[in-house]
């Protein structure tokens, strides 16, 4: 008997207890790599500035994350008496929540069987899941729009008029370039686009996987600097921009309302890094098919993926200067735009042809 | 379970949507049309139509509400606006009851006739929605949905015009 694929008709019991376990433990996961993800962002940009970063708490300040976490915890909790009560306590969550749920789509490894069952290493499997990672992407901004409003300051509401302007702008592009990806899949599934790129490369060359960032350079590249640009990170961090705006929209904030700020910002930083590894680096499929890389467990490539993204985004935090607001609605509209669309068509074009 | 679950979204659905009108700050007013539509999308998920859901998060929730509360940011509309629409509720509520025992006549009136045509629920299943619509867009319906596109670069290239003071 071929094992057949779990869902909630065939076996409903267990369908809820697996389902249950995967969520906790790819919510788990992502919560641990962002409290060790701002450790580590200390760590890097410590060095790359020849300084040490964080080295009391814990061997070379390894708890420092729990350290923060407690701190902030303890702090006064304060809310501004001018302020809009209820956005302003919604503003952190609404910032938080969409990043979170961005992950449920991510695969993280081939089906496993149990008990007889087909169980695929994913929270669900979306037909539509390109496009849920865009719907929920474009949510994010809400956060922080109403944060800005509701802190009833001019800082606050500088910061969130930046960032609205600057999210709707390379929402656009970051879409586009996507759609270069499903030109060549035929499919919106996440799982099935990481099933694509692991035939062999342009049906030639047998050991180097078919990645979507050798046939779609230029759409990695796009992605890469619009998602960047999305989630508020250097060099597009104008929304709180230290040097002119205070903090910008969480100027504000304090204790843990601040402290679920701080989890957004890596919190996104995951899941760009998630969604460039599967749409263009090949999900959780080994690099090369040797049988040594195929032996390895398909989350460990996942997150060596997500890793080594993350670590490129923390390196250009340390190297890049901040660009002014002018040049980044130019190069969002007259740049990064009509390059997405003229990939559009050549992919279009090329997909026709052969 | 899935009944139970439509009725939850439903309260939901009509509560925000009450909030829309009844709140003080506009802000507040625009959060609860946010929330109106992620109910909306529900439904579609619910109804089988995954896309539709994810384009209205898309589209309305993402595009279209953070442009409004944006505008209402920038003018910083407070709570005197409020006032100014309370005299039209009255109208409102009648035309609105109208337009109501309107759809429920004709919901009633009409015959159920269960699935017919080409598009039932197992070709969406095992072709899949989006390439259903896809397909129908871009082959039935090409000329509509070209004249829908130009409209919209018709109102764009209007909107600049408009705004810029020498083009």
């Amino acid at each position: 008997m071929t094992p057949e694929m779990l869902s909630l008709s065939n076996s409903p019991g267990l369908f809820v207890g697996i389902m249950l376990v995967k969520i906790l433990v790819v919510f788990g996961v992502t919560m641990l790599i962002v409290a060790y993800a701002t450790w580590c962002e200390r760590k890097v940009i410590g060095h790359m500035q020849t300084r040490l970063g964080p080295m009391r708490t814990g061997w070379h300040g390894l708890l420092q994350p729990i350290a923060d976490g407690i701190k902030l915890f303890f702090k006064e909790d304060l809310i501004p008496s001018e302020s809009t009560k209820v956005p302003f306590l919604l503003a952190p969550m609404m910032i938080l929540v969409p990043a979170l749920i961005t992950v449920a789509v991510i695969p993280f490894g081939p089906d496993i069987s149990v008990g007889g069952f087909l169980i695929p290493q994913q929270i669900t499997d979306l037909n539509i899941g390109v496009l849920y990672i865009l719907a929920f992407a474009g949510l994010g901004i809400y956060g922080i729009v109403l944060a800005g409003w509701a802190s009833n300051s001019k800082y606050s509401l500088l910061g969130g008029v930046r960032a609205s302007a600057q999210m709707i702008s390379y929402e656009l592009a970051a879409g586009v370039s996507i759609i270069a990806i499903f030109m060549l899949s035929e499919t919106l599934s996440l799982r099935e686009i990481v099933f694509l790129q692991q035939q062999d490369l342009w049906g030639v060359c047998s050991f180097v996987p078919n990645w979507y960032v050798f046939t779609q350079p230029l759409a990695f590249c796009l992605f890469i600097i619009t998602g960047l640009a999305e989630i508020n990170r250097t060099p597009f961090d104008m929304p709180e921009a230290e040097s002119e705006l205070v903090s910008g929209f969480c100027t504000e904030y304090s204790s843990m309302k601040y402290a679920l700020f701080f989890m957004a910002e890596y919190a996104n930083m995951i899941v760009i890094a998630a969604i460039a590894a599967t749409l263009f680096l090949g999900g959780w499929s080994a690099p090369l098919n040797i049988g040594i890389f195929t032996m390895i467990p398909g989350f460990v490539w996942l997150l060596l993926k997500i890793f080594s993204m993350m670590f490129f985004f923390m390196w250009l935090r340390a190297t890049f200067p901040r660009v002014r607001y002018d040049q980044l609605m130019r190069l969002g509209w007259k740049v990064l735009l009509p390059l997405a669309l003229a990939n559009v068509v050549i992919t279009g074009l090329v997909v026709v042809i052969f | 379970m899935e009944l139970i679950f439509f009725y939850l979204i439903a309260i939901v659905a009509v509560a925000s949507g009450f909030l829309v009108i009844r709140c003080q700050s506009p802000v507040n007013s625009a959060l609860g049309l946010v929330n109106t539509f992620f109910c909306l999308a529900i439904f579609y998920v619910m109804l089988h139509a995954p896309f539709m859901a994810a384009i209205q998060i898309m589209v309305y929730a993402g595009a279209i509400m953070v442009l409004i509360i944006f505008v209402i940011m920038l003018l910083n509309l407070g709570t005197e606006a409020r006032k100014r629409y309370t005299t039209g509720v009255v109208w409102s509520a009648i035309a609105s009851l109208l337009v109501l025992f309107n759809v429920m006549y004709f919901i009633k009136r009409g015959r159920v006739t269960g699935a017919e045509g080409d598009i039932t629920s197992y070709t969406v299943e095992s072709v899949g929605h989006v390439e259903l619509i896809g397909k129908a867009l871009f082959t039935e319906y090409l000329l509509p949905f070209e004249i829908a596109s130009i409209l919209l670069l018709v109102a764009i290239v209007g909107a600049v015009v408009l705004a810029k003071k020498e083009v």
